[in-house]
């Protein structure tokens, strides 16, 4: 399997618990609201896949998707 | 009062005040998980009891059957309830009240806190190193959030004693003793009042400043009674519930060698560790009222009765967590919903977390062995906040 590794958050489901800021700060950013924003448009990096798949896996909202394209 | 009967049917009659809930209510929910996952009593006028992650998530998400007008459990339901917006308030209003107060708790403006904490945490502590016992209850978990509380509202560090006893008064006294709620309530009002007053006169930067200069929806400032209701929330929801989560961490570390050494060995760990004492040790249990028929997990529920919304219960499920009755301090995956879940997600939650990361770190670094005092007793607050409210340590290796 080949293709793009991409992170998506739903703004309607996060809440600001920030789990994956603290995670995964290369990948998520938070707005003014503390709520979740992906850095960049989504597609992650090379050796950060880990770090995305613990941001998705903490979140208590399943807000947080990780995506092959 | 005379005390309660004691709880003979968990799944039809259960009393979140009982002793054995206070003790130890771990072994409570598993059992119930295993019977029904929504339990009954007619005690507190009417309340369900959800004891699965799946059921206290559903109840959260829907806020048309359940209000969040009263969060607390108690023998008594005042008309109107005491307003405390964002916890009691629902949507629409919900969202703006809740906005006013993000920025100064999210992750970057408490960070700022995070020296103070730290020092605060290392003069506790030079109170009692040098003595072979302590009770950390007393004398640094409770003082650690009431410290952060104070400097956030720009009061005097002493007013936090006061702080203790309304919260003591509306948490504890209060499930049965209504006179005790309307006292604490008309202190804390008069206190605030005379703040507000102050800061007329002379302008401040904290929070009480932030809620005076708050604009409603209207882009009118707010009403006195949001910004009193938003001021106890702060108060209440700020001090208990972090001085647990502290005193509940300690108690386990003071009971578990291998994972102290293993965080002082390991302090990048802490953090994680920290998440896994929010889930299996949750200090807060929230509250709802049924408004509207619903059924949650195949139990219908009805209005007129409350739900007991226990995130501890909620954070044990083993149908959501591998070993949920372990401890876990590296546990990789964890969805624990010790701060809720849905739009009532803990203002405070980034507060609480660096308070409880700065808390171990210090306590770890200065003080690596200790364990309970077997000549000591442990005891622990009741009804709706959980934590060691007595917690005696040896420490070192006497």
């Amino acid at each position: 399997m080949s293709g793009t590794l991409r992170i998506h958050v739903d703004p309607e489901k996060c809440q600001g618990h920030a789990r994956c800021k603290s995670l995964a700060p290369e990948l998520f950013e938070l707005d003014e609201l503390g709520n979740a924003q992906i850095i960049g448009n989504g597609a992650i990096p090379a050796g950060l896949e880990d770090k995305a798949w613990l941001a998705q896996a903490n979140c208590p909202e399943i807000a947080i998707t990780v995506e092959k394209e | 009062m005379s005390s309660p009967a004691p709880v003979t049917d968990w799944v039809h009659d259960f009393d979140h005040t009982d002793p054995r809930w206070t003790e130890d209510p771990f072994p409570i929910w598993d059992d119930l998980r295993t019977k029904c996952p929504v339990a009954h009593t007619s005690r507190f006028l009417g309340v369900y009891l959800p004891t699965t992650y799946e059921a206290v998530k559903e109840i959260c998400h829907d806020t048309e059957c359940f209000s969040s007008r009263r969060v607390v459990v108690r023998n008594f339901r005042p008309e109107p309830p005491p307003p405390a917006p964002p916890i009691t308030s629902d949507p629409p209003a919900h969202k703006h009240a809740k906005q006013i107060l993000l920025p100064p708790f999210a992750p970057e403006a408490v960070t700022k806190l995070k020296p103070r904490i730290r020092t605060i945490c290392n003069e506790l502590i030079d109170g009692f190193i040098n003595e072979k016992g302590c009770d950390a209850a007393a004398r640094y978990t409770r003082y650690i959030p009431t410290r952060a509380i104070t400097i956030m509202l720009g009061v005097p560090e002493k007013d936090g004693d006061l702080f203790i006893k309304w919260i003591h008064e509306i948490l504890e006294v209060g499930l049965y003793d209504d006179a005790a709620v309307m006292q604490a309530v008309r202190e804390m009002v008069a206190y605030f009042a005379e703040q507000i007053e102050a800061r007329k006169k002379h302008p401040t930067d904290d929070l009480i400043a932030t809620l005076m200069n708050a604009r409603g929806e209207d882009g009118q400032p707010l009403t006195d009674m949001h910004v009193q209701g938003a001021l106890r929330l702060l108060l209440v929801a700020g001090i208990d519930t972090t001085w647990s989560a502290i005193g509940s961490s300690l108690w386990h570390l003071a009971q578990t060698p291998a994972d102290r050494e293993r965080l002082i060995a390991e302090p990048e760990l802490i953090p994680t560790a920290v998440e896994e004492f929010l889930r299996a040790y949750a200090p807060a249990t929230s509250g709802r009222e049924v408004m509207k028929e619903a059924t949650v997990s195949g139990c219908p529920m009805k209005p007129g009765n409350m739900v007991l919304l226990s995130f501890p219960a909620a954070n044990r499920d083993p149908a959501v967590f591998p070993d949920a009755d372990k401890i876990v301090i590296d546990r990789k995956e964890n969805r624990h919903i010790a701060f809720g879940v849905g739009i009532h997600r803990c203002v405070g939650a980034h507060l609480a977390r660096m308070e409880m990361l700065v808390a171990i770190e210090e306590w770890l670094k200065r003080i690596p062995e200790f364990r309970l005092d077997p000549s000591g007793e442990v005891k622990w607050s009741e009804g709706s906040v959980r934590g060691p409210r007595q917690l005696p340590l040896l420490l070192g290796r006497t």
